[in-house]
C-alpha cells in the first residue's frame, strides 16, 4: 500500500504506523462515563471509506488522517491532524 | 541419444556433466534439466503424489506439474524444483522424489490398486476414526506417503538480497506481446522494467518456427532486446518472476540471480527479492497449453504438444521417434509439422471431423485420423502405444496432446477479480485487472503472433502515456496470424484413471464424485478434491477440472465460474523475502557508546529489546554470575558503583507550551516543577492503566528532558507526538528523541558525591546547593560539557551524568580510576527490587497507578490522559491485585503463582503472581515483588508460592514492597 504524505509525498505503507480508526473527539474532562466509554471502545467498521490515523513514523513523524476504502485499499486522501 | 544434429539455441561447444539419481549424464549449456534428460532418453523422472504412478515431463516451463525433483545436495538441497525451469550447470546433481526404494520399483505404487479409498475427499473419509489415531497414526502415515521432496536440515549457506525499484511501466513477460510493449514504452521515454522468468527472454518466440518482418522470430526478439538494452531507463530482469500484484502499483518479484550456478560467486546473492512500484503495468505472461483428460494420460511420454515444439526448436531434442499428436485444434498440427521436420514418424489424431486443407497439407507426411479420440495408453514406465476410442491401437513412444490454451491471467486476479469465460476462445479471459494494470497478448486471449505483437505495442504505448510519457505508435514488422481454430474437448470418458491435476493426482472421476456428493460449488469442489491446490496452483488443471465439473452438474463453464487467484504466482523461497535480515541481522543491534569499554572490562551482554547491555563484569576468582552480581550490588550499597544507563529513552521537549503538553501526558503535576529540578512521573494510557514511568527534568521554563524505560522509548515519543498533533495541535512545542545524543552513566553509593566532586572541582554538590532531584548543565574537569541529574533508582545517594557519546569511555575510565565499581543490569535489577521500584514485570499493561502504590501521584487539579477512565469501577476495585514484597527462605521465581497456604493449586484459588525476584545480598535472603489480591491486608501473613512449570513450591512472608531504607534517607544523604 502507498500513502500520499502531505509533507513527504507518495510513500510505502511500511514507513507508517497505524492505530486504526480515527478516534472520535476526546470528551470534556467532566463528561459522563458513558461518553468516555464510547470514546475508548466504540468504532464503526464500515465496508467502504474509513477514517484512520497513520503516523509517518519513518518519515516526518506527522500523524495523518487517512481516508481508506476498506474494500479496495484505495486511499482517498491524507491530511495532517494538526492542520 | 535423441539430440538433433543441428538447430536449437544450446551451446554445442560447451558440454556439461550432471547426474540424475546418481547416474552420470551430459548436456549442453543452454539446456534445462528437463531438456538434458530428454536428450539422454530419460523419460521417467518422478512418482506421483498419491498413487506413486510413474511420471515424466509434461511441459516446457513454470507450468510443469509432474517433473518435480530435488536439486543439489546437502545444505543447498531444494525439493520440488521443476526440471523444466532448472538451468543445467556443470556438476548439477538431481534426484527423483516420492519413490521408495527406487524410482523404477516403488512399493507404494500399489496405492493405485486401492484407488477407490484415495479418491476425492479421502482425507476426510478414510482417516476420520478414531480421533486419537489422527496425530499418532494417520498424519505421520499420510506425510510419509504423500510427502514429495525432503527439505534440507542444515542452515541455508547462501545470501539473499532485497531490492526496491520504481518505474513508469513494468512489463511482465518478454514474449512477443511483452517485448512489443516494452519497446513502445521505452521509445516513449518511460522508465521501464521488463521482467521475464526465463533465462533467455523471448517466450514462445524461442520455441516456435515463426517469422517476424522476414526474420526468424528469435532473431527479432534478440534485436528488440539489444535496442532495449541501449536505453538508460530500461531495466531488463531475466530469471525474474513477478509473483504478486499488491496495492497501489506495488509488485513483488523474485530474481534467481545464481540458481543457474553450482554455488553463487563470492558477494553474489542466490536470489533477490524485489519490491517494484510501477505507475503502470502490462501483464504479458502468455498462455499455457492444457491437457486432455483420458485414461493413462499421465504416462511418461505423454507431453504437451506445444512443449514438444519447444524441445525441438529451442533445445534440439526429439522427445520421441514414433509420435502421436492428439489435438482438438489447429495448434497441434504445428507440432506435427515440426516433428515431421525433425524426422519423426507422426500420426495426427484430430478430434474435429475436418480441418482446413492448408493445415492438413502442412503435415502431409503424417498419417491423419480425423474425428477421433485417444481413449488410453499402454506401456510400463514409459509410453509404448495409444488406443483410440474405436479400438485402434497405434504404437508410439511420444503422445503430444494439444487441448487448447489457458491464458496466464493469474496476476490480473490478485485484487479479487474473477475472469470471464469466452465461448469463442474456449478460455477464461480477464474481465478486470488491478488499477494501473493492462493485460496484453495471449494472457488477454490474443492467440496469434500478429495479434500479440499489435496488442502488446498498443498496451505499452498506452501505459507509457498514462504514466506521463506520450509517444508514437510502433511501426510493427509483418507477422502472421497462424490458424487457431479449436473445439472444446476436455475429457474422453472411459475406463482407467484420467488425470486432471497431475501434481495432486486428481482424476476426472474424483471431480464427478465430488459433484455427486454435493460439492457443486467450484470453491467446494476445489477443496474437497484438492484440484489446483498444489505448488503449480492448477496452471494446467483448473480449466479442465471446471469443464468436467460443469458437465457433471449440467451447467455451462461460465455458470460454474472459477476460483480466485492469490499470490504468489509461483512458490517463493522465504529467503528471498527475508533478504539479509536473518539471524543476528534480523534487526539492527543497538550498542551503547560504552559497549566497547564494557567489553574491555570483561562484561557479558544481554539483549534488551534491540539493545545489548552489560549484564555483569566477571572478576577473577568468581565462581558464577551470582558472585559477580552480589559483589557489584554490595559495592553500590557500601561504597560506590557506576552503571551504563544510556539505553533509557531520552526525549527533549521544548517550547512555550512544553509544560502544558507534559501536564496532559503525565498523571502527576508538571507545571509547578521549578527549573533546575526533576520530578518522577507516571504516564497512563487513555484507558486508565499505567503506560510508562520515568523522570522529567526541567532545565529552563521552556525546556524539559524526559527519560523513559528502555523498552518504551519509541512508544513514549509516539504517544507524545499523538498528544500534541492530534489532541492539542494548538500548543507550540517541539519534541526530539535525544537517546543517542547522550551517553548516560548512573553513579550510585555512599561515596558517589566524593567521586563526582573529583570530576567537578569547585562545584558545590552539597544538599543545599544541589539537593536530591536537581538537574544542571555543567562542564566536567577537562572541558567536557555534561548534564548532571541527582536522582536514584537504587535508593542510594546517586547521580546520573550525561555526556556526548564520544566522551563516554573517558568518563568511565575516570570513574574506574576513582575507585567506583562498574555494575551491570543484573545488579541494577537487584538494587531496584530491594528499593521496590517498579520495572518491566510490574509495568505489564494491566496495572493501575493504585495497584503499584502510585495512586497518590494522580493529580486531582488537572485533566490528563487516562484520568477519566482510571476511575472505572473495575480499576478502583479494592479486590485488585496490588504490589507487595515477598521474603522467602527458598528460591523465588518470577511468574510463580500465589495461593493461600493450604489452598489447592487451581485457577480458582489463584491470588496473584511474582513479578520480580532476586537474591538480595544486602538482606541475605530471596526477595520478590508480587501482585497479590487484597495485598495490603495480607502484609505480615504467609503465602504459598507455587511454580508448577519449573517445579517450585515454597512459602513466603508478605511484606511492604520496599526492603531497604523506607524513609528514603540514603538517597537524600
Ligand atoms: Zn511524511
Amino acid at each position: 500500500m502507498r500513502i500520499l504524505c502531505p509533507y513527504c509525498g507518495d510513500r510505502d505503507a511500511a514507513e507508517f504506523t497505524t492505530i486504526g480508526s480515527a478516534p472520535p473527539p476526546r470528551p470534556a474532562p467532566d463528561a459522563p462515563m458513558a461518553e468516555w466509554h464510547a470514546f475508548l471502545h466504540l468504532r464503526d467498521n464500515p465496508a467502504g471509506l474509513h477514517a484512520e490515523l497513520w503516523q509517518h513514523s519513518q518519515g516526518c513523524r506527522q500523524w495523518l488522517r487517512v481516508m481508506r476504502d476498506t474494500r479496495s485499499h484505495a486511499v482517498a486522501g491524507a491530511e495532517a491532524c494538526r492542520s | 541419444m535423441t539430440r538433433l544434429a543441428s538447430g536449437g539455441r544450446i551451446d554445442r561447444a560447451q558440454t556439461l556433466r550432471f547426474s540424475f539419481d546418481g547416474t552420470p549424464y551430459t548436456g549442453q549449456a543452454g539446456d534445462t534439466l528437463a531438456s538434458a534428460l530428454l536428450a539422454n532418453g530419460v523419460r521417467l523422472v518422478g512418482r506421483s503424489f498419491k498413487y506413486h504412478r510413474p511420471r515424466g515431463i509434461w511441459g516446457l516451463g513454470a507450468e510443469e506439474p509432474n517433473a518435480l525433483v530435488e536439486l543439489r545436495e546437502g545444505a543447498r538441497r531444494e525439493p520440488n524444483t521443476r526440471a523444466t525451469t532448472a538451468e543445467l550447470f556443470e556438476g548439477l546433481a538431481a534426484r527423483s522424489q516420492n519413490r521408495w526404494p527406487s524410482l523404477r520399483f516403488d512399493v507404494q505404487a500399489v496405492n493405485g490398486l486401492f484407488g477407490p479409498i484415495l479418491s476425492a475427499g479421502f482425507y476426510y473419509k478414510t482417516f476420520m476414526w478414531p480421533a486419537s489415531f489422527w496425530e499418532k497414526v494417520y498424519e505421520p502415515l499420510i506425510r510419509r506417503a504423500a510427502g514429495l521432496g525432503r527439505a534440507p536440515e542444515e542452515v541455508d549457506p547462501d545470501a539473499y538480497e532485497r531490492m526496491h525499484a520504481h518505474c513508469d511501466v513494468l512489463v511482465i513477460g518478454a514474449g512477443p506481446a511483452g517485448l512489443a510493449a516494452a519497446l513502445a514504452a521505452a521509445r516513449s521515454g518511460a522508465r521501464v522494467i521488463l521482467a521475464d522468468e526465463d533465462a533467455e527472454p523471448g517466450g514462445r518466440l524461442l520455441a516456435d518456427r515463426q517469422e517476424i518482418g522476414g526474420l526468424p522470430a528469435a532473431d527479432w526478439a534478440a534485436q528488440v532486446l539489444a535496442e532495449l538494452a541501449g536505453f538508460r531507463d530500461v531495466t531488463l530482469l531475466p530469471r525474474t518472476t513477478v509473483f504478486g500484484a499488491f496495492d497501489h502499483g506495488t509488485y513483488g518479484a523474485v530474481q534467481r540471480v545464481a540458481d543457474h550456478l553450482a554455488t553463487p560467486p563470492e558477494g553474489t546473492p542466490r536470489q533477490r527479492g524485489w519490491t517494484i512500484v510501477a505507475r503502470r503495468a502490462v501483464l504479458a505472461a502468455g498462455a499455457v497449453e492444457r491437457p486432455i483428460a483420458f485414461a493413462g494420460n499421465d504416462r511418461p511420454g505423454v507431453m504437451s504438444a506445444a512443449a514438444v515444439r519447444g524441445y525441438l526448436n529451442r533445445y534440439a531434442v526429439l522427445p520421441g521417434r514414433r509420435a502421436v499428436v492428439f489435438t482438438a485444434g489447429d495448434d497441434g498440427w504445428r507440432s506435427a509439422a515440426d516433428l515431421l521436420a525433425a524426422g519423426a514418424e507422426v500420426t495426427v489424431v484430430e478430434a474435429r471431423d475436418a480441418v482446413a486443407p492448408a493445415i492438413a497439407e502442412a503435415a502431409r507426411g503424417a498419417r491423419q485420423i480425423l474425428g477421433a479420440r485417444v481413449a488410453g495408453t499402454a506401456g510400463g514406465l514409459g509410453l509404448a502405444g495409444v488406443t483410440l476410442t474405436d479400438g485402434q491401437r497405434l504404437p508410439a513412444d511420444l503422445l503430444a496432446v494439444a487441448g487448447g490454451w489457458n491464458p496466464l491471467l493469474n496476476l490480473s486476479g490478485h485484487h479479487g477479480a474473477r475472469p470471464r469465460w469466452d465461448d469463442a476462445l474456449l478460455a477464461f479471459v480477464p474481465d478486470a485487472a488491478p488499477p494501473g494494470m493492462a493485460v496484453a497478448g495471449a494472457a488477454a486471449g490474443r492467440m496469434t503472433l500478429a495479434a500479440c505483437l499489435a496488442d502488446g505495442a498498443a498496451a505499452g504505448l498506452r501505459a507509457a502515456e498514462e504514466a506521463g510519457h506520450p509517444g508514437q505508435p510502433l511501426a510493427l514488422p509483418r507477422a502472421d496470424d497462424e490458424p487457431a481454430g479449436l473445439r472444446a474437448l476436455f475429457h474422453v470418458p472411459g475406463r482407467g484413471k484420467a488425470f486432471v491435476d497431475f501434481q495432486h493426482d486428481v482424476t476426472a472421476d474424483d471431480i464427478a464424485l465430488a459433484a455427486r456428493e454435493g460439492f457443486r460449488s467450484v470453491e467446494h469442489a476445489k477443496r474437497y478434491t484438492t484440484l489446483g491446490m498444489a505448488t503449480d496452483q492448477g496452471r494446467t488443471s483448473n480449466v479442465t477440472g471446471l469443464a468436467i465439473l460443469a458437465a457433471a452438474t449440467g451447467r455451462s463453464i461460465a455458470e460454474t465460474g472459477t476460483t480466485l487467484f492469490r499470490p504468489p504466482y509461483t512458490p517463493v523461497a522465504i529467503g528471498a523475502l527475508a533478504g539479509h535480515q536473518t539471524g543476528r541481522d534480523f534487526r539492527p543491534t543497538r550498542r551503547t557508546p560504552l559497549h566497547g569499554w564494557a567489553a574491555g572490562q570483561g562484561a557479558s551482554f544481554v539483549e534488551s529489546g534491540a539493545w545489548l547491555r552489560a549484564e555483569w563484569y566477571a572478576r577473577p576468582g568468581e565462581r558464577g554470575w551470582r558472585d559477580s552480581v552480589d559483589r557489584e550490588a554490595q559495592a553500590v550499597r557500601r561504597d560506590v558503583g557506576f552503571c551504563d544507563v544510556s539505553t533509557l529513552g531520552k526525549i527533549e521537549v521544548v517550547g512555550p507550551d512544553a509544560a502544558a503538553l507534559l501536564d496532559l501526558v503525565y498523571a502527576n503535576d508538571i507545571a509547578s516543577l521549578k527549573p533546575g529540578r526533576i520530578r518522577y512521573g507516571v504516564m497512563l494510557r487513555e484507558d486508565g492503566f499505567v503506560f510508562d514511568d520515568g523522570t522529567c527534568a526541567r532545565f529552563a521554563p521552556d525546556r524539559f528532558l524526559l527519560t523513559t524505560t528502555t523498552a518504551n522509548a519509541a512508544r513514549v515519543l509516539q504517544h507524545l507526538e499523538y498528544a500534541h498533533q492530534v489532541l492539542r495541535p494548538s500548543l507550540t512545542v517541539a519534541l526530539l528523541s535525544v537517546t543517542d545524543a547522550w551517553a548516560q552513566v548512573s553513579l550510585a553509593g555512599p561515596r558517589a558525591r566524593t567521586v563526582l566532586g573529583g570530576l567537578l572541582p569547585g562545584v558545590a554538590l552539597g544538599n543545599e546547593a544541589f539537593p536530591h532531584m536537581s538537574c544542571a548543565e555543567v562542564v566536567l574537569e577537562g572541558g567536557m560539557p555534561a548534564r548532571l541529574y541527582r536522582l536514584s533508582f537504587s535508593g542510594e545517594l546517586a547521580y546520573e551524568i550525561g555526556v556526548p557519546p564520544d566522551a563516554a569511555a573517558a568518563l568511565a575510565d575516570r570513574l574506574l580510576a576513582a575507585g567506583a565499581t562498574p555494575y551491570g543490569t543484573e545488579a541494577l535489577g537487584v538494587l531496584r527490587i530491594e528499593k521496590g521500584h517498579v520495572g518491566g514485570g510490574e509495568l505489564n499493561g494491566q496495572t493501575t497507578a493504585g495497584d503499584l502504590g502510585l495512586g497518590r501521584m494522580l493529580s486531582r487539579r488537572k485533566d490528563f490522559i487516562g484520568r477519566a477512565l482510571a476511575q472505572r469501577p473495575a480499576l478502583v476495585d479494592p479486590a485488585r491485585l496490588v504490589l507487595v514484597g515477598l521474603l522467602a527462605g527458598a528460591v523465588l521465581r518470577g511468574g510463580s503463582h500465589l495461593l493461600a497456604p493450604g489452598a489447592p493449586a487451581t485457577t480458582a484459588h489463584d491470588l496473584g503472581h511474582v513479578t520480580s525476584a532476586c537474591w538480595s545480598p544486602h538482606l541475605g535472603r530471596m526477595i520478590g515483588l508480587a501482585l497479590l489480591a487484597e495485598g495490603r491486608s495480607r502484609i505480615g501473613t504467609r503465602i504459598r508460592v507455587h511454580d508448577p512449570l519449573r517445579g517450585g513450591d515454597t512459602e513466603a512472608e508478605v511484606v511492604e514492597p520496599v526492603f531497604i531504607d523506607r524513609e528514603g534517607l540514603r538517597s537524600r544523604g
